[in-house]
């Protein structure tokens, strides 16, 4: 608000209450010391008191000066707003009026003016007992007193007040002043020596004050001795590694030179002087060798030290099942050829014919088993199998061992793909510490049932049940007729059995031609995708399943019972292992045309097979064609032996020489070698048990386990004695039915023994039966020896036959020479009587 | 001459190879082949030196006349003169 203009003091009006307290009186009632008025818009402007401009209800007050209100009055007498205030105006004993504006009109006009200082002071600074009332609004009170003015109440305030603000204590003892132009003008400063004169500085030293001297009487102190050190220096001269490389070659002499020198009398010489003394070390270490150890090479590597020498097999583990496998026997049993301490059983039924046929609806209910052990869990087997009936044989597939053909006892071949649960297998054997974190759980799950994923037709199959089964290697196959091809895959695909209905049957895993041809190869026809798979079989053999026909059979006429792989591959062609390829689609694999393969003639198509009357046949299996009829026959066996007294139940080979077979049946067991056909080269004693199982020691080519009717088993080692076994050991008391060696490591080898009452022993086989002895080498020179035996015991018997003819011829003429002698003789007595005779004297 | 007496020692039981070496131990005759001939001449004539040296030091009136070195598959023995060095090398147990 412009402070120019001010109003004057006449309308100012006596002590009075601020203009709360007005609001109450009547309208047109107002005290004394309020005077309202009104001010023209000429006078507002000229007081700066304009209305709602200059003043406003939140600013109402309005100091005027008293001399603007008086010279107003006197430039505009009558015309002045002010001129009836005149009077007041003059009276009123300060400087400044205050000018309200009233914009509610309480005093009936729009402005008033205070003529009295005390309410002008009341009005700008009410008490605070009056704002309260202010703000509490107009309804409060009906009658207020007005207040009486108190004498000041000290409460302390001043105190602080006082306290607070900045004062002199004392009189300023020291006024420095300056000469105003001096202010800011550069200043010159120059040195002054201290000691010059004494006065100008005070000194304030420090010193020794006795009463705050302390002394420390005792300290602590630690000492530590260290060596001796010396630190040194040098600079030296940095040389950086480098690479260096010398190229040299060793000196040699010209030609020219050498022939010079070999020439020279001094090599002569010195070759004639010391000539003598090689001769003499030469000839020493001809005569003897002096510095073999003959005590060193004199025993073995074996460090037994004293004490018998331990042949005994060590009971090492044994599998049975309460539910899987008591009440059975086992037929046939095979390790694993991959992972390590598995190995499979099939367990059968302990019936006889009859009792099957009674029991046949029991049967069908509980299907035939093979059970899958591993080492780590003796009490639940890891793997199922199911059969279609009992299985008396079956077979890993060399190239994948996932794949397993079986022989059923009504004549069907079945196979198993296990590919699904090969880590079930692997992770078993892994290790007993991961499994028994979760032992709980994996112990109550029954163990897993792989159902054969396909089976031979039941019309195209054996007759009788299949005894004996073996995959042919992968490095040949064979064709329709029976020639061995060349098989350019790599894998086995084709297996061979046997049965006693006198047939050697072959089949071949892939798809025949013919089925292929009749539906697309590339997509699966809409019907074969609605075939459930109720049993969760894969389908790598679904092309067979059901019409699955032998490639071609070979008929005799003896029963057979078992018989043997054909002879691997000769020597020269080494098939590479280590890139064996992935098993493939079997499905997807067909029969090549026979055109198109290779014919091996390397391949003997001769094999061995025992039968169960106790022959041994030797015959071969490419089917002849028959010149007049164009039919493809077996040829007749070229060899039949007699030597067993019951069924055949081993024919092997040895793991060592490709042209030695065993055989066991009956009483006995015998030893052949393939070529030499007068006979088996070793023919045992008949014992008193019957032998019921064979198998040759994977590394002592020697040595041999034949398991006995009365559960023994018997070791027998050709280098010690041949007459009879060099060790029988008992172990179980049922007939053994099978026995499977297998080496785990250098160290270990086991022996897989399993007894007709459903127990699978695992023997250890110990040191002396499995490390070859230094001269194992000779078991083939025995042999040899036993082959010339032969041949001389036949050679002998051609001389005998031929003795005995001239013989008979001697005695013969003999007898001719003396009937005729004694007919003279007889004549003579006739005729010369005997006095004649006598007459003489 | 040489010749016989050389055959005659390469005739021996067991004899595998023969060597002359000069004095500064490049071969002169061999009947091995040359990497071989090498080796052994250039080893063998520091294996001398060395006790050729040694057993002058123990007795400065000695001399080495003859080195036999018997190992696990063959025995090499030396002969060393004043310019020459003979190498003959054997398998006793033969």
């Amino acid at each position: 608000s412009c402070p120019k203009q001010k109003q004057h003091p006449e309308q100012k009006r006596k002590n009075a209450p601020g203009p709360a307290f007005l609001s109450h009186l009547p309208v047109t009632g107002h005290p004394d010391y309020i005077f309202p008025l009104v001010l023209t818009s000429a006078t507002q402007e000229l007081f700066c008191c304009r209305a709602d401009v200059d003043v406003t209800g939140d600013e109402p007050h309005k100091l005027l000066r008293k001399e603007d209100i008086l010279r107003d009055m006197k430039n505009r007498a009558a015309v002045s707003d002010f001129s009836p205030l005149k009077q007041a105006v003059l009276d009123y004993p300060e400087e400044e009026l205050l000018l309200v504006f009233d914009q509610d009109f309480t005093y009936g006009q729009s402005f008033y003016l205070v003529l009295t200082a005390g309410a002008k002071e009341d009005i700008l600074r009410p008490p605070p007992g009056m704002e309260e009332e202010e703000e509490e609004g107009d309804e409060l009170l009906e009658v207020q007193k007005t207040p009486e003015p108190k004498p000041w109440l000290s409460l302390g305030s001043e105190r602080e007040i006082q306290e607070e603000s900045v004062t002199d204590t004392r009189p300023r003892v020291y006024k420095v002043s300056r000469v105003r132009r001096q202010f800011g003008a550069p200043v010159c400063f120059w040195d002054h020596s201290a000691g010059a004169m004494r006065g100008s500085y005070v000194e304030c030293p420090s010193y020794q004050d006795k009463s705050f001297s302390l002394w420390r009487m005792e300290k602590e102190n630690s000492v530590q001795a260290i060596p001796n050190t010396k630190s040194s220096s040098s600079q030296t001269l940095w040389k950086y590694p480098r690479n260096m490389c010398t190229q040299y070659e060793p000196r040699e002499l010209e030609d020219e030179e050498k022939e010079r020198l070999l020439q020279s009398a001094d090599l002569k010489n010195f070759l004639n002087s010391v000539s003598a003394r090689f001769e003499l070390a030469i000839q020493q270490n001809e005569i003897m060798d002096v510095f073999l150890d003959d005590w060193r090479a004199l025993g073995d590597e074996e460090n037994v030290l004293g004490g018998k020498v331990d042949t005994h097999l060590k009971e090492y583990q044994s599998f049975t099942h309460t539910h899987y496998s008591t009440n059975k026997t086992i037929s046939c049993l095979s390790w694993h050829p991959t992972v390590n301490g598995v190995i499979a059983v099939a367990v059968t039924e302990n019936l006889s014919f009859e009792e099957r046929i009674n029991n046949s609806t029991r049967l069908l209910l509980n299907p035939s088993l093979i059970l899958f052990w591993s080492f780590s869990d003796p009490i639940n087997p890891q793997l199922l199998l199911e059969c279609p009936d009992d299985i008396f044989c079956f077979e890993f597939c060399p190239s994948n061992p996932n794949i397993i053909a079986g022989g059923c006892m009504n004549g069907q071949v079945a196979l198993w793909d296990i590919s699904a649960h090969v880590d079930r297998l692997q992770g078993a054997r892994g290790g007993g510490a991961a499994r028994t974190s979760n032992a709980d759980d994996t112990r109550d799950i029954a163990p897993p049932t792989v159902r054969y994923c396909a089976v031979s037709g039941v019309e195209s199959g054996h007759r009788a049940p299949i005894t004996d089964i073996q995959w042919l290697p992968e490095t040949f196959e064979v064709s329709r007729t029976g020639t061995p091809l060349e098989n350019k895959t790599l894998i086995s695909v084709q297996i061979v059995t046997c049965a006693p209905d006198c047939c050697v049957m072959f089949w071949d895993l892939r798809a025949p031609r013919t089925v292929v041809n009749a539906l697309t190869d590339t997509k699966p026809k809409p019907e074969e995708k609605t075939v459930e798979n109720p049993y969760g079989v894969p389908s790598t053999f679904k092309h067979l399943d059901l019409t699955w026909k032998p490639l071609f059979r070979v008929h005799t006429h003896t029963h057979f019972s078992h018989s043997h792989s054909p002879s691997p591959t000769p020597p020269d062609k080494s098939v590479t292992v280590g890139d064996r390829p992935e098993p493939p689609d079997y499905g997807q694999l067909h029969l090549p045309s026979a055109k198109h393969q290779r014919q091996t003639d390397d391949i003997s198509t001769k094999f061995y097979v025992g039968t169960e009357d106790g022959e041994v046949v030797y015959t071969d299996w490419k089917l002849e064609k028959d010149n007049d009829s164009g039919q493809l026959f077996s040829p007749k066996p070229t060899h039949c032996f007699r030597v067993h007294d019951c069924l055949v139940n081993t024919v092997s080979r040895s793991p060592f020489y490709l042209d030695i077979i065993l055989t066991v049946g009956g009483w006995n067991f015998a030893i052949w070698k393939e070529g030499v056909m007068t006979g088996p080269l070793v023919l045992s004693a008949c014992s008193q048990k019957r032998c019921s199982a064979g198998a040759w020691s994977l590394t002592r080519p020697g040595v041999m386990y034949i398991g006995k009717e009365d559960g023994n088993l018997e070791v027998w080692d050709l280098l010690e004695k041949t007459h009879e076994p060099s060790q029988i050991q008992s172990v179980t008391t049922f007939p053994i039915t099978c026995i499977k060696p297998w080496t785990v490591s250098l160290k270990q080898q086991l022996l897989a023994v399993s007894d007709h009452q459903g127990t699978l022993h695992i023997l250890q086989v110990p040191w002396m039966l499995r490390h070859p002895a230094a001269n194992e080498l000779s078991v083939s020179r025995y042999f040899e020896k036993e082959v010339e035996h032969l041949v001389y015991f036949e050679k002998r018997t051609e001389m005998r036959e031929r003795e005995k003819k001239q013989v008979e011829a001697e005695e013969q003429r003999r007898r001719m020479v003396r009937s005729s002698f004694s007919w003279w003789a007889s004549l003579l007595d006739n005729i010369c009587p005997k006095n004649i005779c006598a007459g003489r004297n | 001459m040489l010749e016989e007496t050389l055959k005659r020692i390469q005739a021996h039981k067991g004899v595998i190879g023969t060597i002359v070496v000069n004095a500064e131990g490049i071969p002169i005759r061999t009947t091995l082949d040359s990497s071989t001939t090498v080796q052994y001449a250039g080893l063998l004539h520091q294996l001398t030196m060395k006790a050729r040296s040694t057993v002058r030091d123990i007795d400065p009136q000695n001399d080495l006349t003859f080195l036999r070195i018997r190992s696990k598959k063959h025995e090499i023995m030396v002969a060393p003169d004043k310019e020459y060095l003979l190498i003959v090398i054997q398998n006793p147990s033969e």
